[in-house]
């Protein structure tokens, strides 16, 4: 029996797990027409002048042209970004000092954990209205600590420019950190109790040991819990609409909202479609190079 | 389970009671503060009336929040019976995509040419020479409504024009009051300049620049004043804290602020408040300044249908609000003028029969809706809510966007 024997005697790679091949069909399709479809459509639509309803008339680059001129996309991208670079850097930071102290070993160890995942469980609109009450200056914070003697505190960041999107922010990392949380602890319950105990007989202190042993063995969990956060950054939307509608004055206004008021309100589809189109640009910018680190190559041992 | 067996037989007497030809249909439209609730209510009891039944599709948060919903099930494939949008360009395009029911017939059984007036209301409706929709009341943007309590308050006469309205500011502050109310709403920022426009620079410069898009005149220093008085309104209203147009037609029923730039379906408002025009509150038609209205308003347009039933309910519906009695019924409680020139409108209070006498003489201008698209009007939203919450921002400054605005309008 020679090793050429058997290479010729064995099916095709095409037919190895067909049933599998055959039951992922559908799925396969549905991705290529929606996903792929959709995004190739939008893609050609954004360079036309397709008003409420889409129109093969092509307008070259106007589109494009018109939004990076327009400040209001400028705002959005700039509140993004702000959005964008806190979230991620709080809700990984309070998500897994959160999920440390909870991995103490403590007493109603459940019922911490569930209040704090309790907000996950809220929508965003819920979230937002419910932050929008708290931060109003007449019934909210501002109104509760003056009412106990503080006269001259003020806190109204949803009505100053200048800070409403930390505002946003807050009612943001509320309802994600817990589910950040729950990432995190399940990432700690799968490190071996072993090293552990090797540490604690090399003496090195706890905080050494969670910054230079355990985070990096964490590796995978922090991986996803960054595609979570991210993903959630860039559709930011409802807590906004929730919470300010854009304002005061379009200071907390997003990418996601202009998409929809240009799509839906303004009667442009051509104009949202070039924004959404910017908006899948940027992600790939991040995921493509981040994707074939990680997955390309194939160096991971 | 007894009661399931009632509902079921009850339900099924009302199914045979309507197939007749008598049909439901659904009505979508966003009137839903108080004034324009009372209102809508008038429709629907003269539509039931014909024996049919009016389902209400209002739906909450203005037109900006309704629109989307309305175009999206027309052009998705699941039409209402009949809908609201503003008289204008707003349904423009779904007309050309023959989504909507053409009633030239019926507007010629009905005469409407010559019962409806001004003409370029059903011009609006008219798409190459048939009717599209019909309009049912002509609202006008350019209405100053004071407080007359909130004046007495502060000490001061009620102002007679926009100018003594600004003098009066710092004592109505004095006095603890908000001197302008304007909503947080990005539309009623941009309504509030676009008011200011005939006030301050004439009718010529209004249709000039949001009818022929002159780009040189938007930047010209006719409308570098309108930004100057834009200058003081946004000075005036920094402390108010409201988003509907309607809490702050209520901090002016209440005199907790001087005034409000707002058109005349906040006189709905007043009413239902229980206030009287001239005694509780004043209105100054044009700001006091130049008495301009323009002929904006609603109309109703008819998605077509598969159903017969719902067809010929949609005919009748269409000739219900024209009716002379609805007419009067529905605009005296909303606020609004009859687009019938023939009816009694002997019951209109003051404020109203202000408009109707600047309007028997002709002093009207287009609404922006009927020159504008909403495109454009859209970015004329981002603009002035922008400009009207950002103090630092210079009139200078937003005079050179708006008239790039106005550049690239079509």
């Amino acid at each position: 029996m020679n090793t050429s024997g058997t290479a010729a005697r064995r099916p095709s790679q095409l037919f190895r797990n067909l049933n599998a091949k055959v039951a992922s069909i559908p799925m396969i399709l549905t991705a290529l027409m929606v996903f792929l479809g959709g995004t190739v459509w939008t893609i050609v639509y954004s360079f036309t002048n397709s008003k409420l309803l889409p129109r093969l008339k092509f307008v070259g680059l106007d589109q494009y042209e018109r939004l990076w001129s327009a400040p209001r996309w400028w705002t959005s991208i700039e509140n993004l970004v702000v959005y964008g670079v806190l979230s991620l850097i709080f809700s990984l930071v309070i998500g897994f000092v959160l999920a440390a102290l909870l991995d103490q070993k403590i007493r109603f160890e459940g019922v911490f954990r569930t209040i704090f995942l309790y907000p996950f469980a809220l929508s965003f609109v819920v979230t937002g209205l419910t932050w929008q009450w708290i931060l109003n200056p007449d019934f909210g914070v501002q109104h509760l600590v003056r009412a106990i003697g503080w006269e001259s505190f003020t806190f109204n960041p949803l009505y100053d420019q200048d800070i409403v999107i930390y505002g946003i922010l807050i009612a943001g990392l509320w309802q994600g950190t817990g589910l950040v949380m729950c990432l995190m602890l399940a990432g700690l319950r799968g490190i071996d109790e072993d090293i552990w105990k090797a540490a604690r007989v090399d003496g090195i202190p706890m905080w050494k040991t969670y910054l230079f042993i355990v985070i990096p063995m964490m590796r995978p969990v922090f991986i996803t819990t960054l595609v979570i956060i991210a993903s959630g950054i860039v559709r930011l939307y409802d807590l906004v609409v929730a919470q300010t509608s854009g304002g005061p004055g379009g200071a907390s206004e997003v990418p996601a909202k202009y998409v929809y008021d240009y799509m839906f309100l303004a009667q442009n589809l051509g104009q949202g479609f070039a924004a959404s189109t910017m908006m899948l640009l940027s992600v790939a910018i991040i995921v493509v190079p981040w994707a074939y680190l990680e997955f390309g190559g194939g160096k991971r041992g | 389970m007894n009661t399931f067996k009632h509902f079921l037989a009850g339900a099924s007497v009302l199914a045979l009671s309507v197939t007749a030809n008598a049909a439901e249909l659904e009505v979508t439209h966003w009137w839903t503060s108080g004034g324009e609730a009372a209102a809508v209510a008038e429709f629907a009891k003269a539509f039931e009336a014909t024996g049919n039944t009016w389902v209400d599709g209002a739906i909450a948060g203005g037109g900006s929040t309704a629109r989307p919903v309305m175009v999206s099930r027309i052009t998705g494939g699941s039409p209402m019976g009949a809908t609201q949008f503003n008289t204008g360009r707003q349904a423009e395009e779904l007309v050309e995509a023959g989504l909507m029911r053409d009633f030239t017939e019926l507007a010629e059984k009905e005469n409407w040419k010559e019962v409806i007036r001004p003409a370029n209301l059903l011009e609006g409706c008219t798409v190459d020479g048939k009717v599209y929709c019909v309009p049912v009341n002509i609202h006008s943007w350019q209405w100053l409504w004071l407080s007359n309590k909130a004046f007495e308050d502060a000490g001061v006469p009620v102002p007679t024009n926009w100018d003594e309205f600004v003098a009066a500011g710092p004592a109505l502050e004095k006095a603890g009051k908000i001197p302008l109310a304007i909503g947080g709403q990005s539309w009623q920022t941009t309504g509030t300049f676009n008011v200011l426009i005939p006030a301050i620079a004439g009718k010529d410069v209004f249709l000039k620049v949001y009818q022929d898009h002159d780009a040189e005149v938007a930047a010209g220093p006719e409308i570098a004043k309108v930004f100057k008085a834009a200058d003081d309104a946004r000075r005036l209203s920094a402390k108010s804290n409201v988003q509907d147009w309607n809490q702050a037609t209520n901090l002016v029923i209440t005199g907790q602020a001087g005034g409000q730039i707002m058109g005349d379906w906040a006189q709905g408002e007043f009413q239902v408040a229980g206030q009287v025009a001239g005694k509780d509150y004043t209105c100054l038609p044009g700001l006091g300044v130049n008495e301009l209205i323009s002929t904006g308003g609603d109309s109703f347009y008819f998605p077509k249908l598969d159903d017969a039933d719902k067809t010929a309910a949609q005919e009748v519906l269409a000739s219900t609000m024209l009716n002379p009695q609805t007419q009067v019924a529905f605009n005296l409680k909303k606020g609004s003028v009859p687009v019938r020139g023939d009816v009694d409108v002997s019951a209109a209070n003051d404020c109203m029969k202000k408009g109707l006498d600047i309007l028997a003489k002709g002093n009207i201008i287009p609404d922006t809706n009927q020159l504008n698209t909403e495109d454009t009007n859209n970015q004329l939203n981002d603009l002035f809510v922008e400009f009207f919450k950002t103090p630092s921002m210079t009139p200078e400054e937003a005079q050179k966007r708006y008239a790039d605005i106005i550049a690239s309008a079509d």
